[in-house]
């Protein structure tokens, strides 16, 4: 594959007062696709958000366009190089004193290559294709946070630009309208063939509209790829990162909790009304639990069930999420996944339960004994979520068993 | 050694000052050029141009008049008091005509400008600053100074002549008012002699004045709004540091200047 990036940052370091904020930053952006840059806050992404546009200038590096040097360009070609690109701002940026349709006409207006019909023309086709015709007399601080962004992403997207950088399109947002931007940019990406930045914390939703991920850490890219080598990232400040954006832990359990468990299900439900992505879920049961607490300790039974809950963990990818559904239940979503991928996850997980002795000296203890069953659904459309982990409740079986 | 650097410490630190005073007002003279030049980058802004002739001019009128009036009035009352001592009342017009178009017209207009336009000039760009619309501008291939700043000098260099000259015309009237009105010279005396001991050369002077100043309050208060996140204070402490030194600073240099441009002048 040798495809040549359109834009290219080399070694690029930014001194910002007393912070190295960049150190070295290597990157490449290629046409026609969504580059998704993650990281943890204030690692310097907007920084590098503003050094591609041009807001920054680096102390150090290079940065390329078409493999041409942009320090190199005189101020026509810089000027063409810049009208190209379009910035979403993290906080909108809208212009306060102007209504809604002044803030999405100006960057046409202030370009004057156009009649006044045809930028009237163009705005209100802008306004009508992201459903904000009703408001363009609004000012921005009569607008909500949501309605603003759709604005702010209409400016964007008004002048049809061809490199388009998202600085956290979806902070602030609630589910719904985080899945609605999301999909509105890989709508506009697909219709529009631009090609997109976007900084993001959402994961693992931003790897549903990427080609490509780049993570930042401590200035420098630590990891660059597409968005399924991410998640077999073994390198650890990723992995961390990755995991621990996804799910805040229970302490008594080490897995998610229930109703960041019960997010997960919504979100996955909506993502599979909108791009038919699939998604399974694996209903796991500790059938003998109460045996557990009852033989030997209320503490003994919760270390079990904490240990199983770590294998079960230990045979998930990095964007599967297991929460505990019950006292004695774990559920794992399994998304972009078929009923016959999730069985051979059970499998899996039972291979890896039989070859280690699973709680050393306890299961040799007189009368210790337990057993665990799977069930298995796939997500249809149309059916709700009760009823799914109904369906997986009934194909449950067992599949491995200790007893002394 | 020791004692070599502890001697030379206070030169240095005024040489320090001086340095950075210099340099700072480098900077707002380069601001104000590159504002200037693209107020005729083509196309002509006209329209930004008239709203800020609206905000700066039109709005400033009623003040302008009112301070026009009063402070005509107290001249011609002091200026009556002072000379009928001498028992030289008629002479109320010239003093009256006089201080209103050399000194008090463009030096009040100026100092009005900056308390009604000028403080909301800066509190407005710096705001803009902050909230990184300034920014957004550059990102859609705006040019922000000229967006934001070349309208405000243009708009500045035309309203200041033209609310002097509002400023001494009510100003003149006010002087009638107290002096002839309520103290009873006649009128004739106090027209005729405002008429006779004005010249040319004091309205031309007055103008050139009131251009000076117009330069100086539109720089200062732009570069302040501008340039507010430069500062150590951030956020909305930072423009209200920004709108306040706008006006302290504008209003010194008026009147610095105003000395200056009177010893030419004279």
């Amino acid at each position: 594959m040798t495809r040549s990036p359109l834009i290219q940052l080399q070694d690029v370091a930014k001194t910002l007062g007393a912070n190295r904020v960049l150190d070295g930053v290597n990157l490449s952006i290629y046409r026609g696709e969504i580059t998704a840059i993650i990281g943890k806050s204030g690692s310097g992404k907007s920084v590098l958000l503003k050094h591609v546009i041009g807001l920054l200038e680096p102390d150090g590096g290079a940065i390329l366009f078409d493999g041409r040097l942009r320090a190199a360009m005189t101020p026509a070609e810089r000027k063409a190089l810049r009208s190209k690109f379009s910035y979403v701002f993290q906080d909108t940026a809208l212009f306060d004193f102007m209504n809604v349709y002044e803030n999405v006409a100006l960057p046409l207006k202030e370009r004057n290559a156009l009649s006044p019909d045809e930028v009237n023309r163009r705005v209100r086709d802008k306004l009508h294709q992201l459903d904000l015709h009703d408001v363009e007399q609004k000012y921005p601080a009569q607008l909500s946070g949501g309605m603003k962004k759709r604005v702010a992403l209409a400016r964007a997207l008004v002048t049809d630009p061809e490199i388009v950088l998202f600085d956290e399109p979806t902070t602030g947002l609630d589910p719904i309208r985080k899945n609605a931007v999301h999909s509105m940019i890989l709508d506009y990406q697909r219709r529009f063939g631009f090609t997109g930045v976007v900084v993001s914390h959402e994961i693992p939703d931003i790897f549903f509209i990427s080609q490509r991920v780049a993570m930042l850490d401590e200035g420098r890219i630590v990891f660059e790829g597409g968005p399924d080598e991410i998640q077999e990232a073994t390198a650890p400040e990723v992995k961390n990162f990755i995991q621990g954006l996804e799910s805040p832990r229970d302490d008594l359990t080490g897995i998610a909790s229930q109703s960041i468990g019960q997010n997960r299900l919504l979100q996955e439900m909506s993502r599979l009304q909108r791009y038919q992505i699939p998604f399974s879920i694996v209903l796991l049961a500790m059938d003998n639990l109460e045996d557990v607490d009852r033989i030997a300790g209320h503490v003994v039974g919760q270390t079990v069930f904490k240990v199983f809950a770590n294998h079960v963990t230990q045979s998930t990818y990095i964007t599967d999420t297991c929460f505990r559904f019950d006292i004695n239940k774990i559920l794992v979503v399994l998304p972009d996944t078929n009923e016959d991928q999730a069985r051979d996850f059970c499998r899996k997980l039972a291979r890896t339960m039989r070859s280690h002795a699973l709680f050393g000296s306890i299961e040799s203890v007189k009368g210790f004994c337990y057993s665990v069953s799977a069930g298995v659904a796939q997500a249809q459309q149309g059916i709700g979520l009760d009823e799914l982990i109904a369906a997986a409740g009934q194909t449950q079986a067992m599949f491995y068993e200790c007893r002394n | 050694m020791a004692m070599l650097v502890t001697l030379k410490s206070p030169i240095a630190a005024i040489g320090r000052e001086v340095l950075d005073f210099t340099q700072h007002l480098g900077r707002l003279f380069l601001f104000f050029m590159w504002g200037f030049v693209l107020i005729f980058q083509p196309p002509f802004q006209f329209d930004k141009i008239r709203q800020q002739i609206y905000f700066i001019g039109m709005k400033s009128v009623f003040v302008i008049c009112l301070t026009g009036a009063f402070s005509g009035m107290v001249l011609g009352l002091q200026g009556y008091y002072a000379l009928v001592k001498y028992g030289s009342t008629a002479a109320l017009g010239s003093a009256v005509a006089l201080s209103l178009v050399r000194e008090m017209g463009p030096v009040l207009t100026a100092i009005m400008v900056i308390a009604r336009a000028g403080s909301s000039m800066t509190a407005e760009i710096g705001i803009m600053r902050i909230s990184e619309q300034i920014d957004a501008l550059r990102t859609m291939d705006i040019n922000p100074m000229r967006f934001l700043v070349s309208p405000r000098i243009a708009a500045a260099l035309i309203c200041f002549p033209l609310l002097t000259a509002l400023f001494d015309v009510v100003g003149l009237y006010g002087g009638y008012l107290s002096g002839s009105a309520l103290l009873g010279l006649n009128p004739a005396f106090y027209f005729a002699r405002a008429q006779s001991s004005v010249e040319m050369s004091d309205i031309i002077g007055g103008f050139i004045k009131s251009i000076v100043f117009a330069v100086v309050v539109v720089t200062v208060c732009c570069f302040q709004g501008y340039y507010t996140h430069t500062r150590a204070e951030f956020g909305a402490k930072g423009v209200s540091i920004s709108t306040t030194s706008a006006v302290v600073i504008s209003c010194v240099l008026v009147l610095i200047t105003d000395y200056v441009l009177t010893t030419f002048l004279l």
